[in-house]
């Protein structure tokens, strides 16, 4: 214990030692978690709409104006004939064409029936999605005026109607911070805590150090641990100050306990930290750790569940991420924020993660040699 | 009592294609007490030997022992009785020089207090700079430093890998008085070096190349068994002078040495004359011929041809 005891004052005199790390330590994540969840928002707008008008009726100017009024779009190009309107497409003016027929008034009058058509340039995929599903909630909500307009309804409907009244649990207002700056904070400490223990070990690998620290009658676990405790403090302190940012910054409250972040935080780090060792036994160089350890926290981080949601990705996606502790610690941050949930309900998520502790701490410390073959 | 004992250690560096012979069979044994020079150019084999010894690496085959314990065995003794100085710098170069020495005594379990006697006189020369980082001390400063860090666990034996290298002559001179002094505390020193003139200082040497022993024995001894009556010959036309002499046929090796050349010849016959013969021939000034004492280079050069 003594021998850890002073393993862990000279870690730290280091640490603290290194102004310039120091300051990236706290300061590179605050500035992520200024500016990420502000820029970072998944609603489109300002999709830029292009109108090819060939009734010029005061129903295909009705139907244009509640398009551009709904905010979502703005009318960029109004032109005379369809390849006109993919012109300014393929000048990159517009995203989006809407083609309305000529006689379409007289057609939806006459016949209770008229079609439109709409084109999307999709090489932005969730662009072009939301566009279009945005262009078509609009024209039939359209489409549901014009009916009341026109018909008169029976006493009694002869058609069923579903009519669909939702609210939104968790998040009533849909606000998107809420729900992305837990997820950053994650990716934030999960960034510090696998790359700083393991770059610390291979720099001593570097300088040569490590060969008075293998002379040494120095336990394989003191030294790991010695290495694994300072960052695990220094990670906690980290996530103390982005929780401090997202209360007095953007408001975000936990709904559960700030005790049950930190009781999930606090083993999540030892899964992610012992990764970051294990790495580090390996590497022979801060470089190779450096590339290694930035590859593994953009996979983890990517199929997390912070930007896009695991349920939609294909099966064996959904496998891999049950292997990332990353999308554990991002669904926990998001049930106790939003949800407030306690202990008990995230428990499978506390087995999973002490699983992973235990896996890489050990293969880390029966990988980590003091004598080479 | 003999503390060190190398027996048949053979070690060898396997990549993919090729395979390095590191060390090829060796044997040999450092009494208590002694200074055990290791002497041999660069990739002879010194720094495989001495991590072997210390326990940082596995040899293929072959036993060894320091202080009695098997280096495979017990090497958690080992660890606790043994002091090494790698040759590269490998202290905390961010930590000052007494922080640097506070942690090495504690991770063995001691403090400086403890064992400060022993480190007394090459700490005091340091101790002015304490509060310096390591990083920032000279050369010489870093070697003391690395040196008191490597004893302050009191240990009965010392690996000193090439700690003269990159150290100016001054340094150099107070760095072997330092060992000559531990000596008399009853440390055993293994000490490795590439510098032929650092050998006399040792009490024996082992001179070794391409991973083999070629001789051991005290520098006296060592210069004893060079046989052949050894020439000096200074004149104008170094370099000229050195292939005239090459190209005679009674020759057996010329190499220079300092502001001389080194001659043996292959019979015992009057090499003055034969060397006076050369100089008249090339027409040389300022020739001077003289008959010499070998030393180790001498025979280290004579043994790397034989």
């Amino acid at each position: 214990m003594r021998v850890l005891k002073f393993l862990l004052q000279k870690e730290l005199r280091q640490i603290f030692r290194d102004k310039a790390v120091f300051r990236i330590l706290f300061i590179m994540p605050m500035v992520q978690l200024l500016i990420l969840p502000l820029a970072a928002d998944y609603e489109i707008k300002n999709i830029n709409l292009s109108v090819v008008d060939h009734d010029h009726s005061e129903y295909s100017r009705k139907l244009v104006n509640k398009i551009t009024a709904s905010g979502y779009f703005r009318l960029k190009d109004y032109s005379a004939s369809f390849s006109q309107g993919l012109k300014a497409i393929e000048l990159d003016k517009t995203d989006l064409i809407l083609e309305i027929p000529a006689q379409f008034e007289r057609d939806l009058v006459k016949d209770s029936k008229a079609t439109l058509l709409v084109s999307v340039n999709a090489i932005n995929g969730v662009k072009a999605g939301l566009g279009g599903a945005y262009v078509q909630s609009i024209i039939q909500d359209y489409n549901q005026q014009v009916r009341m307009q026109w018909i008169q309804f029976p006493r009694f409907d002869p058609q069923p109607t579903i009519e669909v009244t939702s609210s939104d649990w968790y998040n009533p207002n849909m606000n998107y911070r809420v729900f992305m700056v837990p997820g950053i904070l994650v990716m934030l400490v999960t960034m510090i805590g696998s790359s700083f223990a393991a770059n610390n070990i291979v720099r001593e690998k570097e300088i040569g150090t490590i060969e008075q620290i293998n002379v040494s009658p120095i336990k394989k676990w003191q030294f790991i641990l010695g290495k694994l405790i300072p960052f695990w403090m220094l990670a906690l302190v980290v996530l103390s100050f982005g929780l401090l940012i997202a209360r007095f910054v953007y408001g975000i409250v936990p709904l559960g306990h700030y005790l049950t972040i930190y009781t999930f935080a606090s083993i999540y780090l030892l899964a992610v930290l012992g990764l970051g060792l294990l790495m580090s036994t390996y590497a022979q160089t801060q470089q190779q750790s450096m590339l290694v350890s930035f590859f593994v926290t953009m996979i983890f981080n990517l199929m997390s569940g912070l930007y896009t949601p695991i349920e939609s990705m294909p099966m064996w996606a959904q496998w891999i991420t049950k292997f990332n502790p990353v999308s554990y610690f991002i669904e926990v941050m998001r049930m106790v924020v939003l949800k407030g949930s306690g202990l008990t309900d995230i428990k499978y998520q506390i087995f999973a993660l002490l699983g992973f502790a235990l896996f890489f701490n050990g293969w880390a410390i029966l990988n980590y040699r003091k004598r080479s073959g | 009592m003999q503390s060190v004992i190398v027996q048949n250690i053979v070690k060898n560096y396997v990549s993919k294609k090729t395979s390095v012979e590191a060390l090829k069979d060796i044997s040999f044994s450092v009494e208590k007490g002694e200074i055990f020079g290791i002497i041999g150019p660069d990739g002879a084999g010194k720094t495989s030997l001495f991590r072997i010894l210390t326990t940082l690496l596995l040899a293929d085959s072959g036993n060894a022992s320091v202080d009695g314990f098997d280096v495979v065995k017990d090497y958690k003794q080992i660890r606790n009785r043994v002091g090494y100085m790698p040759g590269k710098f490998s202290l905390y170069q961010d930590l000052s020089v007494q922080e640097n020495l506070e942690f090495f005594a504690t991770i063995f379990n001691t403090s400086i207090q403890q064992n400060y006697d022993l480190i007394k006189e090459i700490y005091q020369q340091i101790e002015p700079f304490k509060t310096r980082k390591a990083g920032q001390l000279s050369g010489g400063m870093k070697q003391k430093l690395a040196l008191s860090c490597a004893l302050i666990h009191k240990p009965s034996v010392l690996f000193l890998d090439e700690p003269t290298t990159g150290v100016d002559a001054v340094s150099r001179k107070e760095f072997w008085e330092m060992l000559h002094r531990l000596k008399l505390q009853g440390i055993t020193i293994l000490v490795s070096t590439p510098y032929m003139d650092e050998a006399s200082l040792c009490d024996r040497v082992a001179l070794i190349q391409k991973g083999e022993i070629l001789s051991i024995d005290t520098p006296k001894g060592i210069a004893a068994g060079f046989k052949k009556p050894l020439w000096a010959m200074r004149a104008n036309e170094m370099f000229h002078l050195m292939n005239a002499i090459k190209a005679d046929d009674s020759v057996e090796s010329c190499y220079p040495f300092g502001q001389y050349h080194h001659v043996v010849f292959k019979t015992q016959k009057d090499g003055r004359t034969k060397l006076e013969e050369i100089a008249m021939k090339g027409h040389y000034s300022n020739v001077e011929i003289k008959s010499i004492e070998p030393n180790i280079e001498d025979c280290f050069m004579a043994l790397m041809r034989g």
